[in-house]
């Protein structure tokens, strides 16, 4: 709408036009009732201003206590037509789509690392096909990030320890920016990269012509090979002989705790389950499995939740642990 | 006001010149002394903030790192935001102006706990040291906030030596509202009930239940956040198994009651400008005092928008902007209120009435700004950039600074003994007013915008609003450094104030500037109502009395 303008930021994201039409609706509503406090004031100014020096005002009778009540209650109403608008809004923000593609966000001081749903990585770069749902599920290798697209609207901070998620569907091609929004250090505000929207065409055609792999994102291995390697399958193994919970269909499905919990299955909880495998144990199982704490980078941890997210059931008789799919966690949630 | 005026001349014996020993100052239990003592250091950290605050407004004329590398840039906002906050701000109106006025409005002697008093002020003094000494040994560059695991593992500066002088400093603003407190209850002059009192005494136990319920939490965060450092013990650094949002709700518990702290104080003084400058009772004498308290209590309740975008449920975050909403509905009764005490009333423009007149400009603008960010579907955008920073500057430099300038505009004449040049200080509320507000309007717009907030280097395309953000600095630098100037002159050129220069109501007006001693020669019985002034003139009595 303003492209490169001083003034407005350009809107290209589904959320931006939904922020500012708020957003001027409020500004609206300031600049309105500012303007007429600040009139009323210079109008009070002028006709009472003080005419002689030995005077003084006039003492009112009675009560105000109706016109106390009115502009007690008028700013509360309005203020709750701003609680519920922003909350709809924010809503609508916090839950990406069933059919969002997904892509992963590593924050890292200083720098934003960013992998596509086929593999391809990219640094400080990101390019994404315009019109397309895009859920990122973002973690951090050190301090809090904060990964800001002001042109998106969008906004969410990326954690140590943690996934935090976020969504966006790109409405205009371009390039625009992305900065670190949480201060993270020295370089913090060295720590931002382009975004790129393409046409779906240009985006297939970029991620044809870029070969496995984006051109700085080096090479990680793959969560396949991480599940072998790491040897995972000694014990996660979809046969009678496993000493661990059958992984095949785990994703999204609700899990029985030791103790009575239950818990769904996401991202965070496998990660945990990864690292911290003591932290919940599985009705069913003894604690044997070790931590992979330290031996894995973000980085290999995502590569193997991919992984494991893509283990589907092998028949009907996947496994007692196994539901049906939940929805997609909602964003922000704890884990 | 049953006490009338005793004497237009100063006694011969007042606080200030019965003994000159640095000895009597020192270790003086006086409250209008140790006013004084602290009127000093909070100038001496404020003129460093300030100093700071016109280096990163130079660094940011430009988009390129010119002046300074980052890691320096980053030492600068951080001790500009350490020292103006806890140093500066958090002290300023209470810990100068409250305690020097608060037993005269309440016609005691002292404050309940002299040498407690005193003790505030040493633990003051002593925390700053540790903060200062922690600059010149290199400061530290975690920003204000502290945010772990950035403070507790990664940053290398000196964040355990400036936690220590926080938490030092701490302990003296929960004495001084404990002071508060136990004054305003126990040591009221005869006559003098709750809602007798100034709205500058309301403002200020309101404060006081914050200081002291609130500051505890800091004290604690910090301690964690220094063992952390120290021992690894796994608190907030997930690698230990910590969580670092954590110390955001820990940290912001207090943080965001202490913007309270900051402001509820100006507004206590705003409301005793408003009334003395329209010689009129101040309207809704009620609504304000009690939207004093209900800001203190719901400013507790609403840490968690600070965290909409930190990983907090959406749960959470729909509770707490919910509860945002409340606050300000007290703070728009405050503005409502104090423009209705104009009408039908007489009004003058001198000086501390133009600071009053530009704070509720100013407040007008922090406070909508706060609604905005309180609203999630607009925080999400804005959060963490440029339009956070002009808000708070809103708030807390715009209306705090110019509610503790008109303050000390009004009562320095009682302080001092002595009258400030008018024309001169008038032009000063207006630099100050101007040079603020061309600093910090195209902040909001550089924040819309996107550009995020502590970056030493910026996309060139925020150059013209930062360029714009500088050159108000500077003049908001001029309008600051005027009053210091001409104050100071007026100390031994002045003229010297009778008792009741603005013909106010109220206990310290009626006693001699400056004040003696023990504040009054009688114990004052009060018998009227706060702001009584009468109706149409002051001609039938010599001196308006009342309260």
């Amino acid at each position: 709408m303003f492209p490169n303008s001083p003034v407005f930021p350009p809107q290209a994201s589904t959320l931006s036009h939904k922020v500012d039409a708020l957003f001027f609706f409020m500004l609206g509503g300031a600049i309105f009732f500012s303007l007429l406090i600040v009139a009323v004031l210079v109008f009070f100014l002028v006709k009472y201003r003080r005419r002689h020096p030995d005077e003084s005002g006039r003492v009112l009778t009675g009560h105000a206590t109706l016109l106390e009540i009115t502009w007690t209650g008028i700013p509360f109403v309005l203020l709750m037509v701003c609680f519920f608008w922003g909350a709809h809004v924010f809503f609508g923000a916090s839950r990406p789509p069933a059919d969002a593609a997904q892509y992963y966000v590593y924050g890292k001081q200083w720098m934003w690392k960013v992998e596509h749903p086929d593999g391809k990585r990219e640094i400080n770069a990101f390019h994404v096909p315009v019109g397309v749902p895009i859920k990122l599920t973002m973690t951090s290798e050190d301090v809090i990030h904060d990964f800001a697209v002001p042109a998106f609207r969008l906004k969410m901070d990326v954690l140590p320890g943690r996934y935090t998620t976020a969504w966006f569907k790109a409405t205009a091609v371009g390039q625009y920016h992305i900065f670190c929004d949480q201060y993270c250090g020295v370089e913090h505000s060295k720590m931002v990269g382009t975004i790129y929207v393409m046409e779906p065409q240009d985006y297939r055609a970029w991620v044809a012509g870029q070969g496995a792999f984006g051109p700085a994102g080096g090479t990680v291995a793959s969560g396949a090979e991480l599940f072998v390697s790491k040897a995972c399958t000694t014990c996660h193994r979809p046969d009678s002989s496993a000493r661990a919970p059958i992984l095949q269909g785990v994703f999204g499905s609700k899990v029985a705790l030791l103790g009575g919990q239950t818990v769904t299955a996401d991202e965070n909880y496998i990660r945990e389950s990864i690292l911290n495998p003591q932290a919940k144990i599985v009705q069913g199982y003894q604690p044997i499995m070790p931590t992979f704490k330290d031996q894995l980078s973000e980085e290999e941890v995502i590569q193997l939740i991919k992984y494991i997210k893509d283990l589907k059931p092998e028949g009907a008789a996947a496994g007692s642990a196994t539901a049906a799919p939940e929805a997609p966690a909602v964003p922000g949630s704890k884990s | 006001m049953s006490e009338t005026v005793t004497a237009s001349e100063a006694p011969r014996e007042n606080y200030l010149n019965r003994d000159h020993s640095v000895a009597s100052w020192l270790l003086t239990r006086d409250h209008k002394r140790i006013a004084i003592l602290y009127l000093i250091g909070i100038s001496i950290f404020f003129a460093l903030g300030g100093l700071m605050a016109v280096l990163i407004r130079a660094e940011l004329a430009t988009p390129q790192g010119d002046l300074f590398p980052a890691d320096v840039y980053n030492r600068l906002f951080t001790m500009h935001g350490i020292l103006m906050i806890f140093f500066f701000l958090i002290p300023s109106i209470p810990a100068v102006l409250g305690n020097f006025l608060i037993p005269l409005m309440v016609g005691a002697k002292d404050l309940a706990f002299p040498r407690i008093n005193l003790l505030s002020w040493y633990l003051y003094m002593v925390g700053a040291s540790f903060t200062f000494v922690s600059m010149l040994w290199g400061g530290i560059d975690t920003g204000w906030t502290f945010y772990t695991p950035l403070s507790t593992t990664f940053a290398t500066g000196q964040v355990l030596l400036t936690a220590v002088g926080i938490f030092i400093a701490g302990f003296s603003s929960i004495l001084t509202g404990l002071n508060f407190i136990v004054t305003i209850h126990r040591m009221r002059a005869p006559g003098l009930t709750w809602f007798r009192l100034p709205l500058f005494v309301w403002a200020h136990y309101a404060t006081s239940i914050i200081q002291v319920l609130g500051t505890p939490v800091i004290a604690i965060t910090i301690l964690l956040v220094g063992a952390e450092r120290l021992f690894h013990i796994g608190v907030f650094d997930p690698k230990y198994g910590g969580d670092p949002v954590l110390f955001q709700h820990l940290f912001w518990f207090y943080s965001h009651p202490a913007v309270y702290i900051m402001i509820l104080p100006a507004m206590g003084v705003i409301s005793e400008l408003v009334t003395c400058f329209s010689r009129k009772k101040i309207f809704g004498y009620h609504f304000i005092a009690l939207s004093s308290l209900a800001i203190a209590v719901l400013g507790f309740l609403v840490w968690g928008h600070h965290l909409f975008i930190s990983g907090q449920s959406v749960v959470a975050g729909t509770i707490f902007s919910f509860l945002s909403m409340f606050v300000a509905v007290p703070s728009a009764v405050k503005v409502f209120n104090w423009t209705a005490t104009l009408y039908k009333g007489s009004v003058s423009l001198e000086t501390p009435m133009l600071y009053a007149l530009g704070f509720i400009g100013v407040f007008l603008i922090g406070g909508l700004t706060g609604v905005m960010l309180a609203t999630l579907g607009i925080d999400i955008h804005v959060h963490d950039t440029y339009f956070i920073v002009a808000h708070f500057h809103y708030v807390m430099v715009g209306s705090a600074i110019m509610g503790y300038l008109g303050g000390m505009h009004f009562w320095w004449p009682k302080i001092t003994g002595r009258l400030y040049p008018a024309f001169i200080s008038k032009v000063a509320a207006v630099v100050v007013f101007i040079g603020f507000n061309v600093t910090f309007l195209p902040q909001f717009i550089l924040g819309y915008l996107g550009m995020p907030r502590r970056y030493h280097t910026y996309a060139p395309e925020f150059q013209t609003w930062n360029v714009m953000s500088s050159a108000g600095a500077t003049v908001l630098g001029i309008g600051y450094l005027l009053p210091v100037l001409y104050l100071l002159w007026s100390l031994k050129y002045g003229e010297k104030a009778p008792a009741n220069p603005w013909h106010a109501t109220g206990l310290e007006w009626q006693t001699a500037s400056p004040p003696p001693l023990e504040n009054f020669e009688v114990t004052p019985v009060v018998t009227e109502d706060p702001y009584s002034y009468p109706d149409g003139t002051l001609r039938p009595k010599e001196v308006p009395v009342g309260v």
